[in-house]
């Protein structure tokens, strides 16, 4: 691994992402045992199918446990060495890892040492940590380091002071010595105390020899078995940390780092005094999120706040969304909101200081967390049920932590707290809902301004110029925010050059790609689960996070970053009024005539005069580029705004003041997300609302829309984009957004970057200072350019292509030349194509133009392998039945069948008549919304690919308007025909990395022939991503680039997210070669490819095969019309009205033309370079270099060195794929079902069966219910023909996919995602017959369960978790009890809930029908009417229907409460609620269908028949 | 009006007058569409992601015909034709003459008959003059530079009007009588009203350029004055030194070149008396006109107007298909048949003839004799008056260009660069001169960027006198 420490390529192994199992095991009085450390120990190797293992499958990703410190056993153990210990409490133990070099391991101690003696303490000894490298991997031996512990007297100092003490010495140690050689202090500390290391859990107690000594006891025990994303030795990046152990992610973490950072400037504690400065850095270099959190909550714990207290600060709860909260409750998150921006991520954290241990979970919910007290005091927490096997009767209650709360159990008061009291006692620390309200001022609270800038100037143009406005932005982006509130939309995809490649003078705004959760963490729907997501601003200084004063709540709250002139005047009054809010206004504009040096001088004034300013006792500061006239040119609005945020961050004063931007820039969505992302706390975009005023008032705006109502209606689309470019994050509140950088530049030169956007990833380096304000001017000038008159804006070209403006990719020209050369397999003209796109000397456009090829000694053409073959490695794009015509979809099917190529479903299902034919696709795509993921669709794959991004929309989802959705694509997708249909932005099923691994396994169980592919987009770090998806044994990732195309996406996304492919898939391969699981992975990429050389180029940067999706639409006849979103298109592809189809007049012969002229010219090149076969050139970047950019005056600046580097690896390490995944799939308890199904499955003949079941049995059902559906397609097995019983917790993805004809019943408990993708199965859960629990009260089955279920039945008794039925299309459910978001984007079935739901429930529900039993009438408070109404069960129909379905739960599972509601049916129905989604009743109604017909076709006739009304069920 | 209208209306041409009605005099032959209809036509139009009529394949003056097809379907003109005069100085030339190689590339030509682009075009340029939208724009500062322009035709036209409008004094030296060139004499009136020239010429002249008509540069005034006097010169003379036809009986009486025959017409029209003796009329002739292009077109409604007998137009290539041709498919200008309102207007028309020689009968043409190339047979036609209509080979060499002593290109054009520059210094070219004998549309767009070729180099001229002065004050402070 010669190359591994250094990330001198684009991959850093700094930019690790982790996920995993965590638990613990506490007796919740505080006695301690050697059993608790056991059954930890147990915990742990229950939760090792959620770690992971990298290229060495005997090296774990790492494992540990925090116990509290061992007296009896250390007593012992040190005696035997002649150190003598004090009592129990009265020292604290270090747990090191050391270089394992003698000298400077000593040198290390040495360190420690004289440390200890500065503070005025001693060490009482040292010990060797036995340990047995034996029973660990290869990889992790090499690395391991030398484990001692250290042990220091308390002496005279207090239990709480000496920890304080600990932790100061801790972190001056780790100051001295830092993270060389692989010192890392595990633990320090009287409490407690971590055993961990990069090994599988089974491996930790057999390398620790601790571990297993009998008087080695705790009374708590956390444990943590980690699955992360790169493969280095790690040892001291396995958990638990000091405090906690995490599963999931923190998306904001730079903003969090920076802002703990410059906090530290005004941080007081009478608790550190003078120690507090020893601890700087808070948050030390280097480190994972999750660690760095660990730092957080330490420092907050330490200045004297209680562990609950640390995290609720942290970690808060999501209450502005929440009407219905405790108001004390609600100034105690208010109070803290305005202290501490949220650490906002998916996040299940389990915690503890030694004496109180517990758990939370972020707002959202995201992470799966079972708890589970005994009647011996026994509480266990876990990612899983079932991950402790224990006696069903000794259990005396269970449950789940719920989104945003907190579970604890309190040792030394000897008991379990739930959330409610947790926080009751928070809130009631302090007065801080009385703080709050004497000291916060809303904005409406204001005295209306005086002095409000005008809206009308004559110079408008000028100005509008000189900003770089065009006439194009004013019909296609203002013009449609001001008359509708949102965002508008277009299709297809980017074919504009990079910023840096335009000969366009360029925003400095476009030279930066948003970026976005995929994989290991889960972007948010910021529409369907708007409570969760908060736009508000507290404008003023942030204070001592540790104090807790009443002036801690002066703020003046904002509800939306986006001010009004109004809103902006009246914070400048405020200031004349009260000192605290001062107010400076710094003008960022610039003499013209000045060139570029008065641009950088302004700038650096700038900053100065900002320090000045807070010296000054400004707390507010306005950069405001008002005066921008013929002499005056304005700095670009963003670098202002992060010149002056790093600026004052360096100097330490950035807590001191509010950024507040008045600029005439910003008018788009991602222009104010990159405003907020780089420090602006409000953004005033006067000269947008200007021009919403101008063209209100010329009647140029749809419906003669008035000038207030544009502006209200513009910031309300502003608000909605940033909610979705915020949640496309994961991020919840734009407080946290602020500051937090998620953005990578590309183009922009590394002195600009550090010193501007310090932090910021710029990987191909690009313009500084000279050319940003060269861009500036030229802008200015061309405004203000003498005589010629200006009374009109550049007409633009970034969205439509126009003649004399941006340059486009595909114009006329190349779509022309394309398509003769398609229809005519014209070598010449498809020549012309190839030298039009591949000239990049007019108009540098992609990176591949910017590389040229190393020549080599050439072979003759007849040598390289033919076409043939090479077209076998082209796949098309996923583009859906939906988006593109039948007509469109089939052709691209059966040309790619012809070749030997792919086609890919896309995610809108495929026709049944189509399997097994020449239109079937050879890819089937699993998205978020699994329209019509049925088993027998997923059986008929030769790839399955998961689609975790898409290039125009990554971290989005989407919309099929209900007026696209015709008959026959609502049968495909499983469907109310007229019905909208959403896709969700994130899967359900992955919220982190070990989720995608199970839905890798799930799949590959269905159809173990199939290939399981991942596709991920361009991004920053999706080369850290693609290792640790070939460790959830993908066997194909694809790389898309933010290129590709779309059939309605927001045009912000579009130009602004993701990055190019070259970047992505010369990343992702470097990533795989360092980490050696290149070998184990095919590499696919796409985006915009058009021809050989492309081809050539991917291949050498890492790609083995290439994806097209727009040139062959273009083949098939596309225009690029970019109407695909209107239904309009005029050839036929991208519509669904049947005259516009007719108009189709593409043919396979012309996909396939296409492809084998691409094939041949890719030949062509690989004669020219030597090359036989495509195999041999896979990865070899050394034969690409930069071409001569000298003449372009901003791509001369590019270094492409990074996106070149060819990693320098041991031979044996594999640069492309050569064997294949091994996938855990061959001793899984499907293999037995199956046997045991042997005579249902050949004869039809009816099987019982019984079996044990435990947690790590996974997916059970999906690889039977697979063979049924390749036997017996959709319509599967008579019912009940195949009988399986269970007893036990049952692992995730229970009845995954089940198969009509199949039941699965279990007596115990399931985890998550059971019934996903439910294909008419029926599965039954009970508790255990010896539960002590009330089964209604008590979840029986996890997370996200009968997700994208089609059809079958479930009937569950007990309490479901989070997501219940999300995307159920079709399944019938009776459950007593759902957790929040219930029926989520629901579309079809029926879901009963005999009890309980949680918040949301609903939300995006488009079809089926759900039946609520609302006996408290709480139900209406928790339901989003959002598009459901609720009405009462009165329709004899649905009465029936009812009664029926909770008989049939009653016989099915022994229900109480089922058996008690029908035992008094005639009052009972009155109770339930009828939730129904308000298009699908009236899409029912225009049909003259009923409901129920849909269920029928699930379980049978449902058909009242007054005369049998009583009729026996099944 | 919905989403789809490009499908569910169809496509209507304005209408032309009768046959009968409109051979009777000079007027424009097409009738003005209403409103509605014109709205409902630009409510065709798709606007495009790639709006092919206006890319390398459509337009050559790259106006932007979504943008003002859109406008005009929501009634509002006035910004169409801000719009329209964005790219087009000319739009009413362009509206009436122009080919519209925009609706042979539209996109809905791939499935429907394309958008009536160039009667939208012509609509709003009408409308723009006719309601005063189009009034003079001189320019608010003056460069101090002075520009020759030769040559008043559409490129001359259009590269003073934006030489004017950036501040620099414009002079245009025309060497006919009126000012507009091939716009002024060589199209007929039926097809543009010489008013439509005028009202334009008027706007130039009220902005500031100066037309010096009837003088002729290289004869009245030298190639070198020129050059001394202005500091830059813009050749846009045209190319019109017509094809000729060398076979023997070429110089009988009755054999004219096809524009002097249109010029002189235009002449009547305006009101010239044009003297007997030199008068080629048409009235009561059988006429053949050589050349199957639009000129000759042009006189076959000459001669319809004058009163001809009869009409024959023969052309050496052979005859188009009547649909686009698979060698010219969709966006390039198809190669088919064309019929114009001419022929429309009676004429007999053949195809692969070439004209082997004409005979007569006391110094006057009377039997045209040729052999049909794909037959090879032989047939001769009686004539009264034949019209040589068979294009142009280029710029007049002798005289201007010689005295200035410009490269030419092969094909006999003024060389150029990029930057329109000729190979002499301060001298450009634009227009057929540059580009050979082409299109209006081409002539507009060639005008503009000379100008804006003129006005980089100006500025260019300007920064170094600056600095030179910069230069010359250091000197002098010692520096």
């Amino acid at each position: 691994m010669e190359d591994t420490a250094e990330g001198r390529g684009l991959y850093d192994p700094r930019e690790d992402r982790d996920a995993c199992g965590v638990g613990f095991v506490a007796h919740a009085k505080g006695s301690a045992s050697r059993e608790i450390v056991r059954d930890a120990l147990r915990l742990l190797q229950g939760l090792s199918h959620r770690g992971a293992v990298g290229c060495d499958p005997h090296t774990g990703d790492g494992a540990g446990i925090l116990l509290q410190v061992p007296h009896t056993f250390f007593k012992r153990e040190l005696a035997s060495i002649g150190v003598r210990l004090p009592a129990a409490g009265a020292y604290g133990v270090g747990m090191l890892f050391l270089p394992n070099d003698p000298g400077e391991r000593r040198a290390c101690e040495l360190t420690i040492e004289t440390i200890v003696a500065e503070e005025g303490r001693t060490i009482l000894g040292w010990r060797d940590v036995p340990v047995d490298p034996s029973a660990i991997g290869d990889l992790a031996r090499r690395t391991a380091p030398t484990v001692r512990q250290v042990f220091i007297p308390r002496g005279t100092t207090g239990d709480e002071a000496f920890e304080r003490k600990l932790y100061v010495l801790r972190r001056q140690i780790e100051n001295a010595i830092g993270t060389r050689a692989g010192f890392h202090v595990a633990s320090l500390s009287a409490r407690t105390i971590v055993y961990k290391g990069m090994v599988t859990p089974e491996q930790l107690p057999a390398f620790y020899a601790d571990l297993r000594a009998p008087d080695l006891t705790s009374a708590l025990a956390l444990v943590h078995s980690r699955f992360s994303t790169n493969t280095l030795p790690t040892w001291s990046r396995a958990h638990p940390y000091r405090f906690l152990c995490h599963n999931g992610e923190i998306n904001t973490l730079r903003g969090n780092l920076n802002w703990m950072h410059v906090r530290e400037a005004c941080m007081k504690s009478p608790l550190f005094g003078d120690d507090l400065h020893k601890l700087y850095p808070i948050i030390a270099e280097d480190q994972s999120d999750s660690a760095c959190l660990d730092n957080a909550i330490e420092f907050l714990l330490r200045g004297g706040r209680s562990l609950p207290h640390a995290v609720a600060m942290l970690i808060p709860e999501a209450w502005e969304g929440n009407p219905h909260m405790d108001l004390d409750r609600r100034g105690f998150c208010e109070f803290h909101g305005a202290m501490m921006e949220p650490w906002d991520g998916p996040a299940l954290i389990a915690f503890t200081d030694g004496r109180v241990i517990g758990g939370t979970l972020d707002r959202n919910g995201l992470r799966p967390a079972r708890w589970l007290v005994t009647d011996d005091d026994l509480v266990v927490l876990a990612s899983e049920a079932g991950a402790l096997e224990l006696d069903p009767e000794r259990i005396i209650e269970k449950g789940r932590i719920q989104p945003g709360q907190m579970f604890l159990v309190d040792t030394r008061v000897g008991r379990v707290m739930h959330d409610a009291e947790i926080k009751r006692d928070l809130a009631s620390r302090k007065p801080y809902r009385a703080w709050v309200a004497a000291n916060r001022v809303g904005l409406d609270e204001l005295p209306e301004p005086l002095g409000v800038a005008h809206t009308e100037h004559e110079d408008l143009v000028r100005r509008q110029a000189a900003f770089g406005y065009t006439a194009e932005e004013l019909s296609m982006i203002l013009t449609p925010m001001a008359a509708t509130g949102e965002e508008p939309v277009g299709s297809m995809g980017n074919d504009t050059p990079l910023a840096v490649l335009s000969h366009e003078p360029q925003l400095l705004f476009n030279y930066f790609k948003q970026l976005f959760a995929q994989v290991t963490n889960p972007p948010i729907d910021p529409i369907r689960e708007q409570l969760v997501m908060s736009l508000s601003v507290n404008i003023g200084p942030r204070t001592n996070v540790l104090g807790e004063r009443p002036e801690h709540a002066r703020h003046i709250r904002v509800k939306s970053p986006i001010l009004t002139n109004v809103a902006l005047e009246k914070i400048r009054a405020m200031g004349k009024a009260d000192p605290r809010f001062k107010c400076k206004t710094l003008r960022t504009v610039f003499p013209a005539a000045g060139g570029g040096k008065a641009f950088h001088l302004a700038l650096e004034a700038m900053c100065r005069k900002a320090s000045q300013a807070v010296h000054e006792g400004h707390t507010l500061i306005v950069l405001s580029d008002r005066g921008v006239s013929a002499d005056w040119a304005p700095l670009p609005s963003l670098l202002a705004t992060a010149a002056v945020h790093h600026h004052l961050v360096r100097e330490g004063l950035r807590t001191e003041v509010g950024i507040i931007v008045e600029s005439g820039e910003p008018r788009d969505v991602s222009q104010f997300a990159l405003l907020i992302g780089y420090g602006a706390g409000t953004v005033n975009p006067y000269l947008a609302l200007e021009t919403l005023g101008a063209l209100a008032r010329a009647g140029r705006l749809p419906n003669l829309v008035d000038e207030a109502t544009a502006e209200t209606k513009f910031i309300k689309a502003v608000e909605k984009g940033l909610l979705k470019v915020i949640s496309k994050m994961g991020i919840s509140t734009i407080q946290s957004y602020c500051g937090a950088q998620v953005f990578e530049a590309i183009g922009l030169g590394p002195k600009l970057v550090d010193r501007y956007f310090t932090g910021t990833a710029s990987r191909i380096g690009g313009i500084e200072i000279a050319q940003l304000a060269e861009e500036t001017l030229r802008r200015h000038s061309a405004a203000f350019r003498r005589p010629l008159p200006v009374d009109r804006l550049e007409l633009g070209g970034n969205y439509h292509y126009r003649n004399q403006a941006e340059h486009h990719n595909w114009n006329p020209l190349t779509i022309s030349a394309l398509q003769q050369a398609a229809r005519t397999n014209s070598g010449e003209r498809y020549a012309e194509f190839a030298r039009l796109v591949n000239d990049e000397s007019k108009h540098p456009s992609t990176l591949r133009g910017l590389v040229e090829f190393v020549e080599r000694e050439p072979v003759s053409i007849d040598e390289v392998e033919p076409a043939a073959e090479i077209v076998k490695r082209f796949a098309t794009g996923a583009m859906s039945f939906g988006s593109l015509s039948r007509e469109a979809h089939e052709t691209l099917a059966i040309a790619m069948n012809r070749i030997g190529g792919r086609s890919n479903s896309g995610e809108g299902g495929e026709s049944a008549e189509r399997l097994g034919t020449e239109r079937n696709s050879a890819i089937k795509q699993v998205a978020s919304a699994r329209f019509g993921v049925t088993t027998e669709y997923l059986v008929s794959a030769r790839e399955l690919q998961i689609k975790m991004a898409q290039g125009a929309k990554p971290g989005e989802g989407g919309q099929l308007p209900g007026h696209k959705v015709d008959a026959v694509i609502a049968k495909t997708r499983y469907a109310t025909p007229g019905v909208t249909l959403i896709s969700p932005p994130p899967h359900h099923d992955i919220y982190s990395i070990e989720d995608l691994a199970q839905l890798i396994f799930d799949l590959k169980n269905v159809n173990p022939s199939a290939m399981v592919s991942v596709k991920l987009v361009s991004e920053v770090g999706v080369g850290t991503i693609a290792v640790g998806v070939a460790k959830a044994r993908a066997d194909l990732i694809l790389i898309s680039g933010d290129s590709g195309g779309t059939g309605a996406s927001p045009l912000s996304s579009i130009k602004h997210a993701g990055s190019p492919w070259e970047l992505g898939i010369a990343e992702a391969h470097q990533a795989l070669v360092v980490n050696d699981l290149r070998g184990r992975v095919r590499l696919q990429t796409d985006g915009q490819l058009k021809t050989g050389r492309d081809v050539v180029v991917a291949a050498l940067l890492g790609a083995e095969e290439f994806g097209f999706a727009t040139a062959p639409l273009i083949a098939q006849g596309c225009v690029m019309m970019r109407k695909c979103h209107l239904n309009t298109c005029p050839v036929g592809i991208a519509t669904q009205d049947p005259v516009l189809r007719a108009k189709f007049a593409g043919a396979p012969e012309h996909v396939v033309n296409y492809l084998f002229l691409v094939a041949e010219e890719a030949r062509a090149i690989m004669a020219r370079m030597g090359f036989r076969a495509l195999d041999e050139m896979i990865g070899r970047s050394d034969l690409l270099r930069a071409r001569d950019l000298s003449g372009h005056w901003k791509a001369r600046t590019l270094d492409l060195r990074a996106l070149l580097h060819r990693p320098n690896v041991a031979a044996t390490v594999a640069t492309r794929r050569v064997r294949s995944q091994d996938h855990p799939i061959d001793s899984v308890l499907d293999r037995q079902l199956i046997d045991a199904a042997e005579p249902a499955l050949e004869r039809r003949r009816a099987v019982r069966r019984s079996f044990a079941i435990r947690n790590h049995d996974r997916t059970v059902g999906a690889m039977l219910s697979g063979e049924v559906a390749k036997r017996y397609a959709a319509a599967g097995l008579p019912d009940g023909t195949i009988r399986f019983a269970f007893t036990g917790s049952a692992g995730q993805s229970f009845g995954a996919f089940c198969a009509r004809g199949i039941t699965l019943s279990l007596e115990g408990e399931a985890n998550d995602y059971l019934g996903k993708g439910l294909s008419g199965g029926r599965l039954i859960v009970v508790p255990p017959k010896a539960a002590r629990y009330d089964p209604a009260q008590t979840i029986v089955v996890g997370n996200v369960a009968l997700y994208g279920a089609t059809s079958g039945e479930a009937y569950l008794h007990g309490m479901a978790g989070e997501r219940f039925a999300v995307r159920n299309s079709g399944a019938v459910a009776v459950v007593e009890g759902v957790g929040d978001h219930g029926c989520e984007y629901m579309t079809g079935g029926v879901v009963v809930v005999l009890g309980k739901t949680g918040r949301n429930f609903a939300a995006g529900m488009s079809g089926g029908v759900a039946f609520v039993l609302n006996e408290d009438h709480a139900f209406e408070r928790q339901c989003n009417t959002g598009m459901v109404a609720l009405e009462a069960v009165e329709d004899d129909e649905d009465v029936t229907l009812l009664e029926r379905l909770i008989r049939r739960h009653a016989r099915y599972t022994g229900s109480g409460r089922a058996r008690r509601l029908l035992a008094s049916w005639g009052a009972s129905f009155a109770q339930f609620v009828r939730v129904m989604p308000t298009e699908y009743k009236r899409a029912l109604e225009a049909q003259g269908a009923r409901h129920v017909e849909s269920i029928e076709r699930a379980i049978g006739d449902l058909t009242v028949h007054p005369a049998r009304g009583q009729r026996q069920w099944a | 009006m919905g989403l789809t209208d490009f499908i569910q209306i169809r496509r209507a041409d304005p209408i032309r007058r009768s046959v009968a009605e409109r051979t009777r005099d000079w007027r424009e032959l097409y009738e003005q569409s209403s409103d509605e209809t014109l709205r409902a036509q630009g409510g065709r139009c798709m606007d495009c992601g790639v709006p092919f009529c206006q890319g390398d394949t459509g337009c050559p003056v790259q106006n932007v015909i979504p943008e003002w097809n859109a406008l005009v379907k929501a009634d509002r003109w006035r910004e169409a034709a801000v719009a329209l005069h964005a790219t087009n100085n000319f739009p009413e030339f362009t509206g009436r003459l122009c080919p519209a190689p925009c609706e042979s590339a539209c996109v809905l030509g791939v499935i429907e008959q394309p958008v009536a682009i160039r009667s939208i075009e012509q609509a709003i340029a009408d409308r723009a003059i006719g309601e005063g939208w189009v009034p003079a724009r001189p320019p608010d500062r003056e460069t101090g530079y002075r520009v020759a322009v030769v040559g008043s035709g559409p490129a001359g036209l259009a590269a003073s009007q934006q030489l004017r409008r950036a501040g620099h004094g414009v002079v245009v030296f025309e060497k006919a009588d009126r000012v507009g060139g091939l716009l002024r004499y060589g199209i007929p009136d039926f097809k543009m009203d010489k008013t439509v020239l005028a009202e334009r010429v008027r706007q130039l002249a009220d902005e500031g350029v100066v037309f010096e008509t009837g003088v002729e540069v290289g004869v009245d005034i030298s190639a070198d004055t020129l050059r001394s006097e202005f500091d830059a010169v813009l050749l846009a003379g045209g190319a019109q030194a017509p094809r000729d036809l060398p076979v023997p009986g070429r110089e009988l009486g009755g054999v004219h070149l096809a524009m002097d025959f249109l010029s002189q017409q235009n002449r009547r029209v305006a009101g010239d008396v044009i003297d007997d003796r030199l008068g080629v009329w048409a009235g009561g002739k059988r006429v053949v006109v050589i050349g199957g292009g639009d000129t000759g077109s042009d006189c076959v409604g000459t001669c319809h107007r004058q009163g001809a007998a009869e009409v024959h137009q023969l052309e050496v290539l052979s005859r188009p298909p009547m649909e686009r041709d698979a060698s010219t498919p969709w966006p390039l200008w198809p190669h088919k048949l064309r019929t114009t309102h001419a022929h429309e207007e009676g004429c007999a028309r053949e195809w692969s003839i070439s004209t082997t020689r004409l005979s007569g009968d006391r110094g006057q043409v009377t039997t045209l004799h040729g052999t049909r190339t794909d037959t090879g047979d032989e047939f001769r036609l009686d004539v009264d008056l034949v019209l040589l209509a068979m294009g142009f080979t280029g710029p007049v060499r002798e005289g201007l260009l010689a005295d200035l002593g410009v490269e030419l290109t092969t094909r006999g054009a003024v060389a150029t660069g990029a930057d329109h520059m000729t190979s002499v210094p301060g001298v450009f070219a634009a227009g057929d001169m540059r580009r050979g004998a082409s299109l209006i549309v081409w002539a507009i767009r060639e005008g503009r960027d000379a100008a804006a070729a003129v006005d980089r180099y100006l500025a260019t001229k300007a920064s170094a006198a600056v600095a030179s002065r910069a230069n010359a004050a250091a000197l002098v402070a010692g520096v």
